[in-house]
């Protein structure tokens, strides 16, 4: 928020900005509660159901997970850098960081609806005709619920981080942020480093555990 | 003993005087309510959607009373009966309860009492309204369709494989309106956390701030639990595959484990905001300073914290293991302690206090004593072995009766009335507050303590009929909750009387602390003309000798 919005309750730019991150830092504590529960069902019912989920492990795209978890972690990498720019009042500089991590983004979400579409084709979808048969079959089917919904989950709020970015860009053409005040980009960033952190913990969920077995 | 509110020369300054802008007056068009980002106008907003799913609910409750009547059931069949019981409970707990003090008098309150002109995110207040009313509307319009017939719970796999109706409309519609107390409870801790005028350090935050603060730790910490499990249910009520269903593998215990980790912490949330308001009323209609302030403060956030690792005695005749059901057990039995610590101070507080019976103090009184009963009925259902035999009985809903509605409902009533004339900057008649709030305590324990003898003696709850010799009891019940109806309407017309022809509110009819009272009635935009500076400790009334000296000296009679 630039200068001239300080709304009423606000003493300063200064001290608005330090309320900004505060909500964000809240609202990322909401956010772990919500994937935690996420995360704590799948892990039950990994310890009800061990080799169905050890083997619909195997079925998932191991090279696919790899490559989009690097190409995630690097995004958020070069949004640090862009941070670390405005922070030296580097406006330009900051704007192109934005459009790589917007890029790394799409490609994150591009791959994934490759890897959805390969699920599909391969019927990893739970259901009637679904790939794995035998015993292990209600285990894997409940592993790939979790896997829709997660990643689904996950991709969603990859979507609204695009948006928040591109409103950074445009706030930032606009002349909106200086070295002196720039809380919204800290903002997007916290936000965008989180999505980050959960994709960390549901990489291994979804693609190593019990993969060797 | 005097018990009239102000003198009679405030009473006429206040109204000879023209009323001054004020946030009510400012702006009149509908888009200036509809968009407006005052916290004041926003908690009108919320009143006036509450009053409308309390009066819902309140609707379903009385038709379960009146089926009850016979042993037969009066007027519907079974289905239909347990129809209006689920949506009773999803009515009552997410649409009245769950938001109802903190969304009103709290958002209307907390900017006042910490000297600050708005929350600290005024279009996220905002956008939490319409996220009530989204959720709101989906849900009651699915209840009204037809509804669905597994109580307020939703256990599975009863409602993800066998229950007929709306499971996933009125889902759906929960999960929006968790986020806007998601919204509300992160909008209330940064403004408790940044927005304190100067002076206005934690220990000198009046009680009601600390209850709301510990209320809005359960919003933003449990609330996506519930969200998530919901997210599940429906996925696997609309694609028959899950995480739930015993058919294919999943755990329906697990469910209950999720749920109650929300719906455990959010009694907490319904029973925390009661307790803060209570604890504003009781000081200033007694005169006192509030007993052991920071033991109240702290058995606030101690009851928040304590709640989260209750929610398995909820599950103790659901095959859970016996080691953690003694576990839970006593983690519930803790829960009682900064419980009745609060109780303790409330009553030390009116020691030896000139008090006075307006009408909040008749609430908040009926407070403390219901939810002392709901309290101690508690503990018969956190041990064990008598759980084993209450569970699922009329004493189950008798006790959480007596926390949520006698209690919870009588503080909401009290903050109102309290509260009243700075909001609207009219007076309630007395009179008939009084009449209500004694209509209410009496009301109320008619309908619910024959309850107790019910479930005492083994009537299960959810059912549409029962033994011939249960008759008398459920009679006696229903009759209460006629009285307790009359009651509940009452204030609709003497508060909506009040608003047009109520006296004119001086800033500060209670003779009260606190800052909020330090402003006109009703409050300007902006709250305050200048920042206000704190610099004594709230509830800072004379000692009682004090009060005492002045009233032998001025000859009136004590």
């Amino acid at each position: 928020m630039s200068e001239a919005h300080v709304h009423f309750q606000y003493d300063s730019a200064a001290h608005q900005e330090a309320t900004a991150l505060d909500g964000m830092w809240l609202f990322l504590a909401t956010e772990v509660l919500f994937f935690g529960a996420l995360f704590l069902t799948w892990l039950v019912s990994r310890h009800f159901h061990p080799q169905g989920f050890a083997e619909a492990a195997r079925h998932t795209e191991l090279l696919i997970g790899s490559i989009n978890t690097a190409v995630l972690v690097t995004s958020s990498f070069v949004f640090s850098c862009g941070l670390g720019f405005i922070e030296r009042g580097d406006a330009r500089s900051m704007i192109r960081a934005c459009f790589v991590t917007a890029l790394l983004g799409l490609a994150f979400i591009t791959l994934k609806g490759v890897e959805w579409t390969k699920d599909f084709s391969d019927h990893l979808v739970p259901g009637p005709g679904f790939a794995i048969a035998g015993a292990d079959s209600g285990g894997a089917q409940i592993f790939f619920c979790f896997y829709f919904v997660a990643t689904v989950l996950h991709a969603v709020h990859m979507l609204v981080g695009l948006g928040l970015i591109a409103w950074l860009v445009q706030r930032a053409r606009r002349g909106a942020f200086s070295a002196a005040s720039h809380a919204p980009v800290e903002v997007v960033g916290l936000y965008w480093s989180f999505v980050d952190v959960v994709w960390l913990v549901l990489y291994p969920l979804i693609y190593l555990v019990g993969r060797p077995g | 003993m005097s018990d009239i509110a102000l003198t009679p020369q405030e009473l006429e300054a206040s109204t000879i005087r023209e009323r001054p802008e004020n946030y009510l007056n400012e702006k009149l068009s509908l888009a200036s309510w509809l968009l407006t980002t005052d916290h004041k106008r926003i908690a009108l907003l919320y009143f006036a959607s509450i009053t409308v799913f309390f009066f819902i609910g309140g609707a379903a409750a009385a038709l379960m009373r009146f089926n009850l009547l016979t042993p037969d059931g009066a007027i519907v069949s079974p289905e239909t009966y347990n129809r209006l019981f689920t949506m009773h409970g999803v009515v009552m707990v997410w649409f009245f309860l769950v938001p109802a003090v903190p969304v009103t008098l709290g958002n209307f309150m907390i900017p006042l009492m910490i000297g600050a002109r708005d929350l600290a995110f005024p279009k996220i207040n905002l956008m939490s309204w319409y996220l009530f009313m989204i959720g709101g509307v989906i849900s009651t319009w699915a209840l009204f369709m037809g509804g669905l017939d597994t109580g307020w719970t939703f256990y599975t796999p009863l409602s993800s494989a066998y229950a007929r109706g709306y499971v996933v409309p009125v889902a759906v519609g929960i999960f929006i309106s968790g986020f806007s107390s998601i919204a509300t409870g992160l909008n209330f801790m940064v403004t408790i956390h940044r927005l304190r005028a100067p002076g206005m350090t934690w220990y000198r935050m009046p009680v009601f701030l600390w209850s709301l603060y510990a209320t809005s730790v359960i919003y933003v910490l449990a609330t996506p639990v519930l969200a998530m499990t919901l997210l599940l249910l429906a996925f696997e009520t609309i694609f028959r595959i899950g995480v739930f269903d015993p058919t294919l593998g999943g755990d329906p215990v697990l469910f209950q484990h999720l749920f109650w980790f929300y719906s455990h912490p959010a009694v907490y949330i319904m029973i925390l905001p009661g307790m803060g308001v209570v604890s504003e009323i009781i000081p200033v209609f007694s005169r006192r300073q509030i007993f052991g302030y920071k033991f109240v403060v702290w058995c606030s956030v101690s009851i928040a914290v304590i709640s989260f690792f209750v929610w398995g005695h909820h599950m103790f005749v659901a095959g859970t293991s016996l080691y953690s059901a003694i576990i839970f057990s006593l983690l519930s039995f803790l829960v009682s302690i900064p419980s009745a610590i609060k109780v303790f101070n409330w009553i030390g507080t009116l020691h030896k206090g000139f008090i006075r019976f307006d009408a909040p103090m008749i609430y908040a009184l009926g407070f403390v004593g219901l939810f002392t009963m709901g309290g101690l009925t508690g503990l018969f259902l956190a041990s064990l072995a008598s759980d084993v035999a209450l569970h699922d009985t009329y004493f189950v809903v008798a006790h959480f009766h007596y926390i949520m509605v006698g209690g919870m409902v009588s503080a909401f009533f009290g903050g109102l009335h309290y509260w009243w004339p700075k909001i609207t900057g009219r007076m309630y008649p007395e009179m008939w507050g009084r009449v209500a709030a004694a209509m209410i305590f009496f009301g109320f324990n008619l309908t619910f303590f024959p309850q107790f003898i019910l479930g005492f003696l083994g009537m299960p709850r959810r059912y549409s009929v029962y033994p011939p010799e249960f008759q008398v009891l459920n009679v006696l019940s229903s009759a209460g909750a006629t009285i307790l109806a009359v009651a509940y309407l009452m204030p609709l017309f003497y508060l909506g009387w009040s608003l047009f022809w109520g006296q004119r509110a001086p800033a500060n009819p209670w003779g009260a602390t606190g800052l909020e009272w330090q402003t006109q009635s009703p409050p300007r935009t902006e709250n305050f003309t200048s920042t206000p500076v704190v610099t004594e400790a709230p509830y800072n009334y004379p000692p009682p000798e004090a009060i005492q000296r002045e009233k032998v000296e001025s000859g009136e009679h004590v």
